[in-house]
């Protein structure tokens, strides 16, 4: 069925090729300007961002427009932790994080019992509160006039004092999250929530637990949530409400769907795009048509490719990998063909 | 002991009784079908049994312990597994993927041995990947495992969902109408996967409008109209038994 040759090529395609491309990214960055190297960081955020919320909207196929309100908790929890209290950044990170996975519990448990439209009204209600919230208790945040100040990553004491620094430990972060998503979609845990994205009835006949799988997924999506939060406030240094605002959730959809949604690259390679389009168009001198072209570009994606761009890559490769295998064994494949 | 016991069963909706006091026991490693006309409640016992919703009076009884009432996911953990009157299957995963995502029930590992993967896991995953092909080849989809289950004809789609049922080691199958919407030589093929289910050991109920394949597979028949239970026995008595003639044929009601 699946020849040693074919596993290699797909294993390129689904892990080599892209690794390579987020480190040739990583490089280029590296060697160019402050801008650049801004711009890059905001996609390894993003895509952060993104392949968490690919294991609730992508494996387990549900619905949260209010991702945006773990990302505030991830900032804010680093903001004040970090700035007024001096923590150390790595325990700010966890603990941010440990607490939006909480948080993301406690709403979830009755939250998730809603379905499609319903459950995501709710989930942007949720982005929403946050919202005011992040306005309004100004002891806490600041309001309005954001929180500044916060420190650069550091690691154990050791802070990543230039922009590039933390580039690379935003590149490597980002890895990591794309491998722990990988490894978790490829598993017993993985097959669970994609079987709820199938058919809830089918999964529920099999012995999955839906309601308990779907509020796993929902965690691990607000604990990403969370990280990227922390390191955009570090990154940048100041936040504000707008950060966190509903833009967020707009801008990650894009992402998610360009990209490919329930892949395991497509969230990271549509946050890389969506990230860089503004800026190849302004080199190109279509500056004032950016937007048009944007959504140009944008919507002929999602009709020719409505399962985003990753997915494209893994058909072309797989009809190559079948081409070869008719050259090898015409007479099985043509019997398949004919099957 | 019976494998499965129902007694008494009645579920009320509104004004409406779906089904009313019904009793039936399906002996372990029974072939069992319940049939009746359109509209008879067979769906709405299926549902009652599998744990869809719970009955409003009676009690259902599976391998020694009451489930009255028991959320679906429990059910089949205990060994109970249904299949769809309309393919439930999970469209964006490969034939093989749909098989090994049923085999949740008999497995075991959360986030962290799938990240760490240790020995135990890995061994779980090849045995999983052995036992997926076994289970294809058993249905007659061997060779086929690599494509996406959407794009199967829909005789096969039945078969596969079969076989996704059958990864969880059921103790006993419950088949909802899995001939509807079949051709003569899919429901043959159909019969066939059954039978040989059925010498595998597993106890098979079967809730089925296609009384050819009903005739030709089960070892004892529970007939279902308006609601109740009119007859019971095996296929040869059942044929012959004038109110299911009457049920299914029109005639006069016996009173």
């Amino acid at each position: 069925m699946t020849s040693r040759a074919t596993t290699f090529t797909r294993r390129v395609a689904t892990t080599a090729a892209p690794v390579a491309l987020v480190l040739v990214v990583l490089l280029l960055a590296l060697n160019s300007n402050g801008y650049v190297v801004t711009i890059v960081g905001f996609a390894a955020i993003y895509g952060i961002f993104c392949t968490g919320l690919n294991f609730f909207m992508g494996y387990t196929g549900q619905a949260s427009f209010g991702q945006n309100a773990f990302a505030a908790l991830g900032g804010y929890g680093t903001a004040i932790l970090t700035a007024t209290y001096y923590w150390d950044p790595v325990a700010a990170f966890f603990v941010s994080m440990i607490f939006a996975g909480i948080v993301a519990a406690i709403i979830g448990y009755p939250t998730l019992k809603l379905r499609g439209h319903y459950l995501a009204m709710a989930t942007f209600a949720l982005g929403l509160i946050t919202y005011e919230i992040s306005i309004e208790w100004i002891d806490l945040t600041q309001g309005y006039m954001g929180y500044s100040g916060i420190p650069p990553l550091g690691v154990f004491g050791f802070e990543l004092a230039t922009e590039k620094q933390q580039l690379v430990a935003l590149a490597l972060l980002l890895l990591l999250g794309v491998w722990i998503s990988t490894r978790l979609r490829d598993s017993r845990f993985g097959r669970a929530l994609r079987s709820i994205a199938g058919s809830e009835p089918a999964a529920q006949a099999l012995g999955v637990n839906v309601a308990r799988y779907k509020l796993a997924a929902f965690v691990i999506a607000a604990m990403y949530a969370s990280a990227a939060g922390s390191l955009f406030a570090h990154f940048v240094g100041f936040i504000s409400p707008e950060v966190f605002g509903a833009a967020m959730v707009i801008q990650s959809f894009t992402m998610l769907f360009l990209g490919g949604i329930g892949t395991t690259w497509g969230p990271v390679i549509g946050a890389l795009i969506v990230s860089m389009l503004p800026e190849v168009l302004r080199g190109m001198h279509l500056k004032e048509l950016q937007d048009v072209a944007y959504c140009i570009i944008l919507v002929s994606i999602l009709i020719f490719a409505p399962k985003g761009i990753f997915a494209l890559i893994g058909e072309g490769v797989a009809a190559i990998t079948r081409r070869r295998a008719t050259e090898t064994a015409p007479s099985a494949a043509a019997a398949q063909a004919a099957g | 002991m019976a494998m499965l016991s129902i007694r008494n069963v009645t579920k009320r909706f509104g004004g409406l009784v779906a089904n009313d006091n019904i009793s039936f026991d399906v002996e372990q490693g029974a072939l069992f079908a319940v049939i009746g006309p359109n509209g008879a409640g067979k769906t709405t016992l299926f549902n009652m049994i599998s744990g869809f919703f719970a009955p409003t009076s009676g009690s259902v009884h599976f391998d020694g312990a009451d489930i009255t009432g028991r959320p679906q996911y429990q059910v089949s953990e205990g060994g109970l597994v249904r299949t769809y009157q309309l393919v439930q299957l999970f469209k964006d995963l490969t034939v093989a993927q749909n098989v090994m995502a049923g085999f949740h029930r008999v497995t075991r590992g959360g986030v962290a041995s799938a990240l760490f993967r240790p020995g135990w896991m890995r061994a779980q995953e090849k045995h999983i990947a052995d036992k997926t092909g076994e289970l294809l080849d058993f249905v007659g989809l061997g060779g086929r495992g690599d494509m996406l289950a959407d794009k199967l004809p829909y005789g096969q789609q039945r078969l596969l969902e079969v076989a996704r049922a059958l990864a969880a080691e059921p103790k006993l199958l419950l088949l909802d109408e899995p001939a509807a919407g079949l051709n003569v030589q899919e429901t043959a093929a159909l019969a066939d996967v059954i039978e040989r289910v059925n010498q595998r050991g597993v106890t098979v109920l079967l809730v089925e409008h296609d009384m050819g394949l009903v005739m030709r597979v089960a070892q004892r028949i529970a007939v279902i109209d308006f609601g109740r239970k009119i007859a019971e026995g095996a296929p040869a008595e059942i044929k012959t038994h004038p109110d299911v003639l009457a049920a299914y044929l029109g005639g006069t009601e016996a009173a």
